[in-house]
């Protein structure tokens, strides 16, 4: 057993027996020549050849691939239609006197050079692959050496070679073609390119010598990590296996829940939202299939950066988040700063307990500049979408009308100023159990309420989450913790409006059982975490979970109490 | 003889796709038609020649047609320049 590490180029997973596709031995001598017009007659018919012959393999790959593929055999045609090279190879022939394959190879070469070197230039770059790669077709032509011909390959392999020509993987039988390990190029060579549309798991730029890895030798290629294991162990057999399958179930559920709206199988409809932390979280959201932001945390915009941030660089954050997400709805969360983060450029004292001590709405509410910064910031910014604004760590209703109050002040200022500012929805995190408990009074003050789950617990449970000593106390099915959650949905409810969660819990798959049953109209999670959560919510029947949480609140008395009843509940859906 | 300047605004400069256009517009023509970046001077015929002047982003190029259809063939090389972006 041998392992080996390289550049994941095409996600997935493989296991097959090694094919070493080798290089044809085009090796020549530099002959002196007699007769040029002979030497380029015989240098045309090569290139006409392999022109009929690309011709031929573009023609496949438009049909197989599509037409971005097919575009690169185009080039090859275009290359070997090159004026300037022909004029080049047929002087080399007639005043040096040599041979087609020497003259040829000598000026392609120079070329190679000069593009290998522009390496400022990665696209340009990696095209020097083309030249190579044409020229090795014009002289296999030239020499009457066949190329190895990979559409010539019947039982299932991965291919190891030490570069993949876009003609080689143009041939490629997906069937039998099970995985590509090279040890050339990056993710964006044509081997790379080629094996993603191909959908064929690839490791490129392999870090190792090839020669250890023999024909016949089994393999298996972790295109997603660049792993590749060489005769590997039963036990890591059945593990890749395993991952194969998880894979693949993965994949299934992408292309099938990515467009589809979030529904029970009998027809409630939660929305699932994306948890995100900075403006790169973004398109793996909507990649998913996010039907809303639940929670943009905007700590990254703090902790970023070496100043406080600016009204304009926060009024473009929230912007791009809107624009990006269209109608979709947005909840944007003041900053969750203090103790616990350390800011240079802000005087904030150390504190014994942080996490109980003065950060977020209640730093807010002290240092008011830099509160009225983000409210400027995101009312102008509300003009580009769908925006909702809520506070972190609201512990008192005096809070809560504060923060409205300032809120309110600086929209007024705003639009005495001219600026265009749309109605936003006003939320609160309920993270405190104080709140939590007083959720029916706070429902008179908000447009929605936003379960903060992680604090929530650690709070409830007085349980320091970062501790590991005490990591057995963090419980999310714990029947106290449920209770809480449920007075929260219910207050919500009873006062016509919607209740979310954007705490690990919303995407906990065991968890959302017991939450669906609860009625909670908004599970918003990391974006891994969507389309699984969609396809377990399809599989459950609301009412059935509505028996499920009552049983969760009432009858148990301890987390295990409730994963049993909610692994029973589950499994005879299944 | 004509003569036009270019400025480059696409982000990935001339490269593949783009190139292979122009070479193919460029070769309809007759004329001796080049392409100009820092003081080298390749023919617009030529892929290989395009492409191994790696020209970048915010590039100034000049592109000189000589010939019976050389004002044809500027004008049609600007309209393939703008069909791909690569200037304004």
């Amino acid at each position: 057993m041998k392992e080996f590490k390289g550049i994941a180029a095409s996600d997935g997973i493989a296991i097959a027996s090694a094919f070493r596709l080798t290089e044809p031995d085009l090796s020549f001598k530099k002959r002196s020549i007699t007769n040029a017009s002979d030497e380029i007659k015989r240098l045309y018919a090569a290139i006409d050849v392999s022109k009929d012959e690309l011709l031929t393999i573009q023609q496949r790959t438009l049909e197989d691939l599509g037409s971005s593929e097919a575009e690169v055999f185009k080039a090859h045609v275009a290359i070997l239609s090159d004026p300037e090279l022909l004029k080049r190879v047929k002087s080399t022939i007639e005043k040096e006197k040599v041979n087609a394959e020497y003259a040829l190879n000598k000026v392609t070469d120079g070329y190679i050079k000069i593009f290998n070197s522009m390496t400022d230039n990665e696209y340009i770059r990696q095209r020097s692959s083309d030249i190579h790669d044409v020229t090795k077709r014009v002289l296999s032509h030239l020499l009457g050496v066949p190329l190895v011909d990979p559409a010539l390959i019947h039982h299932q392999v991965i291919i190891i070679a030490h570069d993949l020509t876009p003609s080689d993987t143009a041939q490629f039988v997906p069937t039998y073609v099970k995985g590509i390990v090279s040890d050339m190029g990056g993710r964006t060579s044509h081997s790379a390119i080629m094996s993603r549309s191909l959908e064929i798991p690839a490791v490129v730029g392999f870090k190792g010598n090839l020669a250890e890895i023999k024909n016949g030798d089994t393999v298996i290629v972790d295109g997603s990590t660049g792993n590749i294991i060489v005769n590997p162990s039963d036990a890591q057999k059945d593990e890749y296996a395993q991952k194969q399958v998880d894979y693949r179930q993965r994949k299934t559920q992408l292309a099938d829940f990515k467009y589809r709206e979030t529904s029970s199988s009998d027809g409630k409809h939660p929305i699932i939202a994306a948890n995100i932390g900075t403006l790169d979280d973004l398109d793996g959201a909507v990649e998913n299939g996010a039907e809303g932001i639940g929670l943009f945390r905007t700590e990254f915009l703090y902790m970023d950066s070496n100043h406080l941030p600016t009204e304009d660089e926060q009024f473009n954050a929230y912007k791009t988040v809107l624009q990006k997400m269209g109608d979709k709805p947005v909840i944007i969360r003041t900053a969750d700063i203090g103790g616990d983060k350390d800011l240079p450029y802000l005087d904030v004292p150390k504190e014994a307990n942080p996490f109980l001590g003065y950060r977020a709405i209640r730093m807010s509410l002290d240092k008011l500049d830099i509160f009225r910064t983000q409210l400027r910031a995101l009312l102008r910014a509300s003009a580009f979408g769908n925006l909702s604004v809520m506070f972190p760590m609201v512990t008192t209703i005096n809070e809560l009308k504060k923060a409205k109050n300032i809120l309110n002040q600086e929209r007024i200022k705003l639009i005495r100023d001219k600026v265009r500012v749309k109605p936003i929805r006003i939320g609160i995190m309920v993270e405190v159990p104080a709140t939590a408990l007083l959720a029916d009074q706070f429902a008179n003050e908000v447009d929605f309420m936003s379960i903060g789950t992680n604090d929530l617990i650690q709070y409830v449970m007085a349980a320091d989450r970062g501790n590991r000593m005490v990591s057995y106390l963090y419980q999310p099915y714990n029947p106290a913790v449920l209770r809480l959650i449920k007075n929260i949905i219910d207050a919500c409810h009873d006062n016509n409006l919607p209740a979310y969660m954007c705490g690990e819990m919303a995407g906990d798959q065991t968890a959302i059982p017991v939450l669906v049953g609860m009625g909670l109209n908004e599970f918003s999670m990391s974006a891994s975490s969507i389309l699984k959560s969609r396809a377990l919510i399809k599989r459950l029947d609301s009412r059935e979970m509505v028996t499920l949480a009552n049983k969760a609140v009432t009858m148990a008395s301890t987390s295990e109490e409730v994963t049993a009843f909610i692994r029973q509940a589950t499994n005879e859906i299944q | 003889m004509e003569k036009r300047q270019f400025n480059i605004i696409a982000e990935t400069g001339i490269h593949a796709r783009p190139a292979t256009l122009l070479v193919q517009t460029a070769s309809k023509f007759n004329s001796d038609i080049t392409l100009e970046y820092q003081e080298k001077s390749v023919n617009l015929k030529s892929i290989m020649g395009v492409m191994s002047l790696g020209v970048g982003q915010s590039a100034a190029v000049t592109i000189t047609a000589d010939g019976d259809d050389e004002k044809e063939a500027i004008d049609a090389i600007t309209e393939t320049m703008k069909a791909e972006g690569l200037t304004e």
